[in-house]
Protein backbone atom coordinates (compact mmCIF):
# COMPACT_ATOMS: atom_id res chain seq x y z
CA UNK A 1 0.00 0.00 0.00
CA UNK A 2 3.11 2.32 0.50
CA UNK A 3 4.35 2.35 -2.71
CA UNK A 4 0.93 1.83 -4.16
CA UNK A 5 -0.59 4.88 -3.00
CA UNK A 6 2.29 6.73 -0.83
CA UNK A 7 -0.23 9.93 -0.29
CA UNK A 8 -3.09 7.96 1.05
CA UNK A 9 -0.82 6.13 3.28
CA UNK A 10 0.62 9.18 4.77
CA UNK A 11 -2.79 11.02 4.54
CA UNK A 12 -3.75 8.22 7.14
CA UNK A 13 -1.21 8.79 9.55
CA UNK A 14 -1.50 12.77 9.39
CA UNK A 15 -4.83 12.24 10.28
CA UNK A 16 -3.90 10.94 13.60
CA UNK A 17 -1.55 13.88 13.52
CA UNK A 18 1.58 11.43 13.53
CA UNK A 19 4.03 10.14 11.08
CA UNK A 20 4.74 6.62 10.00
CA UNK A 21 8.07 6.65 11.52
CA UNK A 22 6.10 7.42 14.75
CA UNK A 23 7.30 11.35 15.31
CA UNK A 24 5.09 13.87 16.35
CA UNK A 25 4.18 16.17 13.43
CA UNK A 26 6.16 19.11 15.30
CA UNK A 27 8.91 16.59 16.35
CA UNK A 28 12.55 17.03 14.83
CA UNK A 29 14.58 13.73 14.50
CA UNK A 30 17.51 13.08 16.16
CA UNK A 31 20.15 15.21 16.26
CA UNK A 32 24.16 14.22 16.22
CA UNK A 33 26.82 16.23 15.31
CA UNK A 34 30.77 15.16 15.29
CA UNK A 35 32.82 18.68 15.50
CA UNK A 36 36.49 18.41 14.18
CA UNK A 37 36.85 15.29 12.06
CA UNK A 38 38.43 16.50 8.94
CA UNK A 39 41.94 16.86 10.07
CA UNK A 40 43.56 18.30 6.99
CA UNK A 41 40.58 21.38 6.85
CA UNK A 42 41.18 24.04 9.50
CA UNK A 43 36.96 23.41 10.61
CA UNK A 44 34.99 20.65 10.46
CA UNK A 45 31.56 19.45 11.19
CA UNK A 46 29.25 15.98 10.96
CA UNK A 47 25.73 16.43 11.12
CA UNK A 48 23.33 13.57 11.05
CA UNK A 49 19.33 14.58 11.29
CA UNK A 50 18.18 11.00 11.23
CA UNK A 51 19.16 9.34 8.29
CA UNK A 52 20.04 13.13 6.70
CA UNK A 53 24.17 13.11 6.35
CA UNK A 54 25.83 16.45 5.71
CA UNK A 55 29.29 17.40 6.31
CA UNK A 56 31.00 20.89 6.28
CA UNK A 57 34.87 21.34 5.83
CA UNK A 58 36.09 24.68 6.00
CA UNK A 59 39.25 25.68 4.28
CA UNK A 60 41.23 29.10 4.40
CA UNK A 61 42.99 30.68 1.82
CA UNK A 62 44.64 34.22 1.17
CA UNK A 63 43.49 36.34 -1.42
CA UNK A 64 43.41 39.88 -2.25
CA UNK A 65 40.17 41.75 -1.43
CA UNK A 66 37.98 43.36 -3.95
CA UNK A 67 39.00 46.84 -4.88
CA UNK A 68 35.50 48.14 -4.22
CA UNK A 69 35.62 46.58 -0.13
CA UNK A 70 39.11 46.93 0.71
CA UNK A 71 38.73 45.74 4.25
CA UNK A 72 36.62 42.60 3.55
CA UNK A 73 37.41 38.99 3.50
CA UNK A 74 35.13 36.60 1.39
CA UNK A 75 33.61 33.48 2.55
CA UNK A 76 32.30 30.76 -0.14
CA UNK A 77 29.51 28.46 0.75
CA UNK A 78 29.49 25.82 -1.86
CA UNK A 79 26.92 22.52 -0.92
CA UNK A 80 27.05 19.47 -3.18
CA UNK A 81 24.69 16.89 -3.31
CA UNK A 82 26.68 13.87 -5.38
CA UNK A 83 24.92 11.12 -6.81
CA UNK A 84 26.14 8.81 -3.85
CA UNK A 85 24.09 10.25 -1.66
CA UNK A 86 20.64 9.65 -3.26
CA UNK A 87 19.63 8.18 -6.77
CA UNK A 88 17.54 11.05 -7.72
CA UNK A 89 21.15 13.16 -8.15
CA UNK A 90 22.97 12.40 -10.99
CA UNK A 91 26.22 12.79 -11.44
CA UNK A 92 27.65 15.96 -13.66
CA UNK A 93 27.29 20.12 -13.05
CA UNK A 94 25.17 20.38 -10.22
CA UNK A 95 21.86 20.19 -10.32
CA UNK A 96 19.01 22.87 -9.24
CA UNK A 97 18.63 21.59 -6.00
CA UNK A 98 21.97 21.84 -5.26
CA UNK A 99 23.01 25.24 -6.84
CA UNK A 100 19.50 27.11 -5.25
CA UNK A 101 20.74 25.37 -1.47
CA UNK A 102 24.36 26.68 -2.10
CA UNK A 103 22.51 30.33 -3.18
CA UNK A 104 20.35 29.72 0.50
CA UNK A 105 23.88 29.38 2.75
CA UNK A 106 25.02 32.00 0.67
CA UNK A 107 22.11 34.06 1.94
CA UNK A 108 21.88 33.00 5.63
CA UNK A 109 26.22 33.98 6.11
CA UNK A 110 25.10 37.38 4.26
CA UNK A 111 22.10 37.82 6.33
CA UNK A 112 22.67 36.70 9.62
CA UNK A 113 26.15 38.14 9.63
CA UNK A 114 27.89 34.97 11.02
CA UNK A 115 31.44 36.28 10.61
CA UNK A 116 32.10 39.92 10.00
CA UNK A 117 33.72 39.94 6.37
CA UNK A 118 36.04 42.59 8.18
CA UNK A 119 37.11 40.33 10.69
CA UNK A 120 38.93 38.29 7.60
CA UNK A 121 40.81 40.79 6.68
CA UNK A 122 44.37 41.18 7.35
CA UNK A 123 45.93 43.99 5.69
CA UNK A 124 43.41 46.49 3.98
CA UNK A 125 43.88 46.23 0.35
CA UNK A 126 46.46 43.82 -0.03
CA UNK A 127 45.62 40.88 2.09
CA UNK A 128 42.43 38.90 3.42
CA UNK A 129 41.20 35.31 4.49
CA UNK A 130 38.90 33.71 1.94
CA UNK A 131 37.11 30.61 3.98
CA UNK A 132 36.08 27.95 1.17
CA UNK A 133 33.02 25.75 2.80
CA UNK A 134 32.63 22.68 1.37
CA UNK A 135 29.34 21.28 2.39
CA UNK A 136 28.81 17.93 1.13
CA UNK A 137 25.59 15.71 1.71
CA UNK A 138 26.60 12.02 2.01
CA UNK A 139 23.37 10.24 2.59
CA UNK A 140 19.95 12.10 1.30
CA UNK A 141 17.18 11.33 3.82
CA UNK A 142 15.42 15.02 3.23
CA UNK A 143 15.73 18.39 5.46
CA UNK A 144 18.94 19.46 3.37
CA UNK A 145 18.83 22.65 3.94
CA UNK A 146 18.19 22.74 8.16
CA UNK A 147 21.13 19.94 7.94
CA UNK A 148 23.37 22.11 5.65
CA UNK A 149 22.82 25.35 8.17
CA UNK A 150 23.67 23.25 11.44
CA UNK A 151 27.30 22.07 9.97
CA UNK A 152 28.34 24.93 8.63
CA UNK A 153 27.97 26.93 11.58
CA UNK A 154 29.45 24.13 13.42
CA UNK A 155 32.26 23.97 11.15
CA UNK A 156 32.60 27.61 11.70
CA UNK A 157 33.10 27.38 15.22
CA UNK A 158 35.75 24.64 14.89
CA UNK A 159 38.05 26.82 12.57
CA UNK A 160 41.37 27.89 13.98
CA UNK A 161 43.12 30.08 11.81
CA UNK A 162 46.95 30.53 11.43
CA UNK A 163 48.02 34.38 12.43
CA UNK A 164 49.41 36.44 9.71
CA UNK A 165 51.67 38.75 9.65
CA UNK A 166 53.23 41.04 6.80
CA UNK A 167 56.73 41.50 6.32
CA UNK A 168 57.13 45.18 6.13
CA UNK A 169 60.48 45.71 4.35
CA UNK A 170 59.46 42.42 2.10
CA UNK A 171 55.85 42.84 1.63
CA UNK A 172 55.34 38.98 1.67
CA UNK A 173 53.08 37.60 4.26
CA UNK A 174 54.29 35.19 6.67
CA UNK A 175 52.45 32.04 8.43
CA UNK A 176 52.49 31.51 11.65
CA UNK A 177 51.42 27.85 12.19
CA UNK A 178 51.69 27.54 15.98
CA UNK A 179 50.05 30.43 16.70
CA UNK A 180 46.43 29.80 15.88
CA UNK A 181 42.63 31.89 16.50
CA UNK A 182 39.45 31.02 16.32
CA UNK A 183 37.31 32.87 14.75
CA UNK A 184 34.73 35.43 16.00
CA UNK A 185 31.46 34.40 15.51
CA UNK A 186 28.79 36.62 15.85
CA UNK A 187 25.31 35.19 15.57
CA UNK A 188 24.25 31.42 15.51
CA UNK A 189 21.63 31.22 13.02
CA UNK A 190 19.69 28.37 12.96
CA UNK A 191 17.38 27.08 10.18
CA UNK A 192 13.97 24.89 10.55
CA UNK A 193 12.10 23.16 7.52
CA UNK A 194 8.70 22.38 7.13
CA UNK A 195 6.76 20.74 4.36
CA UNK A 196 3.06 21.97 3.80
CA UNK A 197 0.69 18.98 3.23
CA UNK A 198 -2.98 19.38 1.30
CA UNK A 199 -2.26 23.22 1.73
CA UNK A 200 -3.05 22.64 5.28
CA UNK A 201 -1.15 20.65 7.15
CA UNK A 202 2.54 21.84 8.52
CA UNK A 203 5.03 18.83 9.39
CA UNK A 204 8.28 19.64 10.55
CA UNK A 205 11.52 18.36 9.18
CA UNK A 206 10.47 16.25 6.50
CA UNK A 207 12.05 13.17 5.17
CA UNK A 208 12.70 12.30 1.53
CA UNK A 209 9.30 10.52 0.90
CA UNK A 210 7.62 13.60 2.86
CA UNK A 211 9.46 16.47 0.77
CA UNK A 212 8.38 14.50 -2.37
CA UNK A 213 4.27 14.14 -1.08
CA UNK A 214 4.26 17.66 0.07
CA UNK A 215 2.89 20.33 -1.92
CA UNK A 216 5.42 22.87 -0.24
CA UNK A 217 7.97 23.70 1.87
CA UNK A 218 9.05 26.70 3.97
CA UNK A 219 12.57 27.02 5.66
CA UNK A 220 12.59 29.62 8.57
CA UNK A 221 16.12 30.81 9.28
CA UNK A 222 16.40 32.30 13.22
CA UNK A 223 19.46 34.22 14.69
CA UNK A 224 20.21 34.45 18.80
CA UNK A 225 17.95 37.47 19.20
CA UNK A 226 14.79 36.20 17.49
CA UNK A 227 15.46 37.89 14.82
CA UNK A 228 14.69 36.64 11.70
CA UNK A 229 17.81 36.07 8.55
CA UNK A 230 15.45 34.75 6.37
CA UNK A 231 12.06 33.01 5.34
CA UNK A 232 12.79 30.95 2.46
CA UNK A 233 9.45 29.68 0.77
CA UNK A 234 10.09 29.24 -2.60
CA UNK A 235 6.88 28.97 -4.18
CA UNK A 236 4.42 26.16 -3.35
CA UNK A 237 1.11 25.62 -1.60
CA UNK A 238 -0.38 29.14 -0.60
CA UNK A 239 -0.27 30.33 3.43
CA UNK A 240 -1.68 32.39 5.52
CA UNK A 241 0.50 34.42 7.56
CA UNK A 242 -0.95 33.32 10.81
CA UNK A 243 0.28 30.04 9.31
CA UNK A 244 3.73 31.43 8.99
CA UNK A 245 3.83 33.16 12.13
CA UNK A 246 3.47 29.48 13.61
CA UNK A 247 6.51 28.40 11.40
CA UNK A 248 8.02 31.13 12.74
CA UNK A 249 7.46 30.40 16.58
CA UNK A 250 8.54 26.89 16.44
CA UNK A 251 11.78 27.62 14.27
CA UNK A 252 12.62 29.94 17.75
CA UNK A 253 12.03 27.19 19.89
CA UNK A 254 14.14 24.76 17.73
CA UNK A 255 16.99 27.98 17.85
CA UNK A 256 17.26 27.09 21.34
CA UNK A 257 17.52 22.98 21.41
CA UNK A 258 20.14 23.65 18.48
CA UNK A 259 22.00 26.68 20.36
CA UNK A 260 22.39 24.06 23.13
CA UNK A 261 23.57 20.80 21.28
CA UNK A 262 26.54 23.19 19.38
CA UNK A 263 27.64 24.81 22.67
CA UNK A 264 27.89 21.30 24.63
CA UNK A 265 29.94 19.84 22.05
CA UNK A 266 32.40 22.66 21.67
CA UNK A 267 32.86 22.28 25.18
CA UNK A 268 33.56 18.88 24.78
CA UNK A 269 36.44 19.07 22.65
CA UNK A 270 38.02 22.55 24.49
CA UNK A 271 39.89 20.34 26.74
CA UNK A 272 42.23 18.93 23.76
CA UNK B 1 0.47 29.21 -27.43
CA UNK B 2 3.07 31.68 -26.34
CA UNK B 3 2.73 35.35 -25.39
CA UNK B 4 5.12 38.05 -25.00
CA UNK B 5 4.95 40.72 -21.77
CA UNK B 6 6.62 43.32 -20.12
CA UNK B 7 5.24 45.04 -17.13
CA UNK B 8 7.64 47.61 -15.03
CA UNK B 9 7.81 49.18 -12.29
CA UNK B 10 9.84 52.25 -12.56
CA UNK B 11 12.42 51.40 -14.63
CA UNK B 12 12.47 47.22 -14.04
CA UNK B 13 11.64 45.94 -17.31
CA UNK B 14 11.20 41.71 -17.90
CA UNK B 15 10.53 40.03 -20.73
CA UNK B 16 8.02 37.29 -19.94
CA UNK B 17 8.02 34.37 -22.87
CA UNK B 18 5.97 31.24 -22.54
CA UNK B 19 5.66 28.00 -24.65
CA UNK B 20 3.65 25.61 -23.95
CA UNK B 21 1.62 22.79 -23.36
CA UNK B 22 3.86 21.20 -26.04
CA UNK B 23 5.44 18.06 -26.66
CA UNK B 24 8.10 17.03 -24.14
CA UNK B 25 11.21 15.13 -23.95
CA UNK B 26 11.37 11.69 -23.09
CA UNK B 27 13.40 12.10 -19.40
CA UNK B 28 11.38 15.18 -18.26
CA UNK B 29 7.89 13.72 -18.91
CA UNK B 30 5.87 13.77 -15.59
CA UNK B 31 2.71 11.20 -16.55
CA UNK B 32 0.26 13.32 -14.93
CA UNK B 33 1.14 16.78 -14.82
CA UNK B 34 2.69 19.34 -17.21
CA UNK B 35 6.66 19.33 -16.38
CA UNK B 36 7.13 23.26 -15.82
CA UNK B 37 10.24 24.75 -16.42
CA UNK B 38 11.56 28.11 -16.06
CA UNK B 39 14.83 29.74 -17.52
CA UNK B 40 15.50 33.35 -15.92
CA UNK B 41 18.50 34.98 -18.52
CA UNK B 42 19.94 38.12 -16.63
CA UNK B 43 20.85 40.90 -17.94
CA UNK B 44 24.25 40.49 -18.12
CA UNK B 45 26.86 37.44 -17.86
CA UNK B 46 25.93 33.73 -18.15
CA UNK B 47 22.75 32.49 -15.67
CA UNK B 48 24.62 31.59 -12.60
CA UNK B 49 23.87 30.00 -8.57
CA UNK B 50 21.08 32.92 -7.72
CA UNK B 51 19.46 32.44 -11.14
CA UNK B 52 18.57 29.03 -10.64
CA UNK B 53 17.79 29.38 -7.08
CA UNK B 54 15.53 32.13 -8.81
CA UNK B 55 14.09 29.59 -11.34
CA UNK B 56 13.47 27.22 -8.62
CA UNK B 57 11.30 30.16 -6.95
CA UNK B 58 9.14 30.76 -9.85
CA UNK B 59 8.83 27.28 -10.94
CA UNK B 60 7.35 26.48 -7.56
CA UNK B 61 5.47 29.22 -7.55
CA UNK B 62 3.74 28.55 -11.27
CA UNK B 63 3.49 25.04 -10.29
CA UNK B 64 1.26 25.88 -7.48
CA UNK B 65 -1.21 27.64 -9.85
CA UNK B 66 -1.29 26.36 -13.17
CA UNK B 67 -3.24 23.48 -13.51
CA UNK B 68 -1.15 20.63 -14.65
CA UNK B 69 -3.39 18.17 -14.44
CA UNK B 70 -5.07 18.94 -17.72
CA UNK B 71 -2.28 18.80 -19.84
CA UNK B 72 0.07 15.69 -18.84
CA UNK B 73 3.18 14.55 -20.12
CA UNK B 74 3.77 18.25 -21.71
CA UNK B 75 5.70 20.80 -21.17
CA UNK B 76 5.58 24.40 -20.61
CA UNK B 77 8.31 26.56 -20.76
CA UNK B 78 8.74 29.97 -19.29
CA UNK B 79 11.74 32.18 -20.01
CA UNK B 80 12.80 35.28 -18.44
CA UNK B 81 14.76 37.89 -19.91
CA UNK B 82 16.11 40.84 -17.76
CA UNK B 83 15.58 43.83 -19.96
CA UNK B 84 16.92 46.53 -17.27
CA UNK B 85 17.31 45.85 -13.47
CA UNK B 86 16.44 49.70 -11.03
CA UNK B 87 15.82 47.43 -8.18
CA UNK B 88 12.55 44.88 -7.50
CA UNK B 89 13.62 42.40 -9.62
CA UNK B 90 12.26 39.31 -8.61
CA UNK B 91 9.21 40.55 -7.95
CA UNK B 92 9.16 41.78 -11.30
CA UNK B 93 10.04 38.58 -12.55
CA UNK B 94 6.91 37.64 -10.18
CA UNK B 95 4.36 39.36 -12.74
CA UNK B 96 5.95 38.81 -15.27
CA UNK B 97 5.32 35.21 -15.42
CA UNK B 98 1.70 35.66 -14.25
CA UNK B 99 1.09 38.09 -17.50
CA UNK B 100 2.59 35.33 -19.00
CA UNK B 101 0.42 32.82 -17.71
CA UNK B 102 -2.41 34.41 -18.40
CA UNK B 103 -1.78 35.75 -21.75
CA UNK B 104 -1.16 31.95 -23.04
CA UNK B 105 -4.86 31.30 -22.03
CA UNK B 106 -3.51 28.12 -19.54
CA UNK B 107 -5.88 27.22 -17.00
CA UNK B 108 -5.12 28.73 -13.21
CA UNK B 109 -6.03 28.05 -9.99
CA UNK B 110 -5.23 31.89 -9.14
CA UNK B 111 -3.07 35.05 -10.33
CA UNK B 112 -0.27 36.00 -8.11
CA UNK B 113 1.76 38.92 -8.06
CA UNK B 114 5.38 39.97 -6.38
CA UNK B 115 5.32 42.36 -4.17
CA UNK B 116 8.95 43.78 -2.75
CA UNK B 117 9.41 45.55 1.03
CA UNK B 118 12.20 47.92 1.94
CA UNK B 119 13.05 48.11 5.52
CA UNK B 120 14.92 50.71 5.65
CA UNK B 121 16.94 51.82 8.68
CA UNK B 122 14.43 54.10 10.71
CA UNK B 123 11.74 51.22 10.38
CA UNK B 124 9.74 52.36 7.90
CA UNK B 125 8.07 50.33 5.22
CA UNK B 126 8.98 51.36 1.11
CA UNK B 127 7.31 49.11 -1.29
CA UNK B 128 9.06 48.72 -4.86
CA UNK B 129 12.01 49.70 -3.39
CA UNK B 130 14.33 51.46 -6.31
CA UNK B 131 18.14 49.60 -6.05
CA UNK B 132 19.90 52.49 -4.11
CA UNK B 133 16.72 51.95 -1.05
CA UNK B 134 17.57 48.49 -1.62
CA UNK B 135 21.42 48.61 -0.59
CA UNK B 136 20.39 51.12 2.37
CA UNK B 137 17.55 49.24 3.58
CA UNK B 138 18.31 46.78 6.43
CA UNK B 139 16.02 44.25 5.43
CA UNK B 140 14.58 43.65 1.76
CA UNK B 141 11.63 41.03 1.61
CA UNK B 142 9.51 39.77 -1.36
CA UNK B 143 6.44 38.19 -1.04
CA UNK B 144 4.32 36.40 -3.64
CA UNK B 145 0.15 36.83 -3.12
CA UNK B 146 -2.14 35.04 -4.61
CA UNK B 147 -5.24 36.38 -5.68
CA UNK B 148 -7.91 34.04 -4.32
CA UNK B 149 -7.64 34.82 -0.67
CA UNK B 150 -4.28 36.64 -0.37
CA UNK B 151 -2.36 34.43 1.50
CA UNK B 152 1.42 34.18 0.72
CA UNK B 153 2.94 31.63 -2.02
CA UNK B 154 6.45 32.64 -2.12
CA UNK B 155 8.45 34.58 0.21
CA UNK B 156 12.13 35.34 0.42
CA UNK B 157 14.12 37.55 2.12
CA UNK B 158 17.31 39.49 2.67
CA UNK B 159 18.98 40.88 5.22
CA UNK B 160 17.28 40.41 9.28
CA UNK B 161 14.29 41.81 10.62
CA UNK B 162 12.28 41.64 13.28
CA UNK B 163 8.77 38.85 13.47
CA UNK B 164 6.96 41.77 13.77
CA UNK B 165 8.34 44.34 11.01
CA UNK B 166 7.80 41.18 8.74
CA UNK B 167 3.93 40.70 9.96
CA UNK B 168 3.64 44.60 8.47
CA UNK B 169 5.60 44.47 5.39
CA UNK B 170 3.04 41.04 4.64
CA UNK B 171 0.23 43.03 5.81
CA UNK B 172 1.91 46.03 3.26
CA UNK B 173 2.45 43.73 0.96
CA UNK B 174 -1.25 42.12 1.00
CA UNK B 175 -3.29 45.70 0.21
CA UNK B 176 -0.80 46.24 -2.98
CA UNK B 177 -1.47 43.45 -3.92
CA UNK B 178 -4.89 44.91 -4.93
CA UNK B 179 -3.23 47.43 -7.26
CA UNK B 180 -0.70 45.07 -8.96
CA UNK B 181 -4.01 42.75 -9.70
CA UNK B 182 -6.28 46.05 -10.77
CA UNK B 183 -3.22 46.41 -13.33
CA UNK B 184 -3.41 43.26 -14.53
CA UNK B 185 -7.05 43.31 -15.39
CA UNK B 186 -7.11 46.85 -16.78
CA UNK B 187 -4.12 45.56 -19.07
CA UNK B 188 -6.22 42.40 -20.28
CA UNK B 189 -9.15 44.82 -20.97
CA UNK B 190 -7.33 47.42 -23.28
CA UNK B 191 -5.79 44.17 -24.54
CA UNK B 192 -8.97 42.21 -25.75
CA UNK B 193 -11.40 44.99 -26.81
CA UNK B 194 -8.77 46.39 -29.26
CA UNK B 195 -8.83 43.16 -31.17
Amino acid sequence: FRTVEPLEYYRRFLKENCRPDGRELGEFRATTVNIGSITTADGSALVKLGNTTVICGVKAELAAPAVDSANKGYIVPNVELPSLCSTRFRSGPPGEEAQAASQFIADVIENSQIIAKEDLCIASGKLAWVLYCDIICLDYDGNILDASAFALIAALKNVQLPSVTINEETGLSEVNLKQKNPLVIRQHPVATSFAIFDDTLLIVDPTAEEEDLATGTVTVVTDDEGRLCSVHKPGGSPLTGAKLQDCITRAITRHKEVKKLIDKVIKSIKPK
Amino acid sequence: MTSLLSPSPGDTSVLAGLYGPVEVKGSKELPDRAALEVLLRPKVGLPGVLERSREQLLRQTCEAVVLGGLHPRTAITLVLQVLSDAGSLLSCCLNAACMGLLDAGLPLTSLFCGVTCALDPDGAIVLDPTTRQERDARAVLTFAIDSAERKVLATTTKGSCSVEEMQQCLAAAQRAADTIFQFYRDSVRRRYSKS
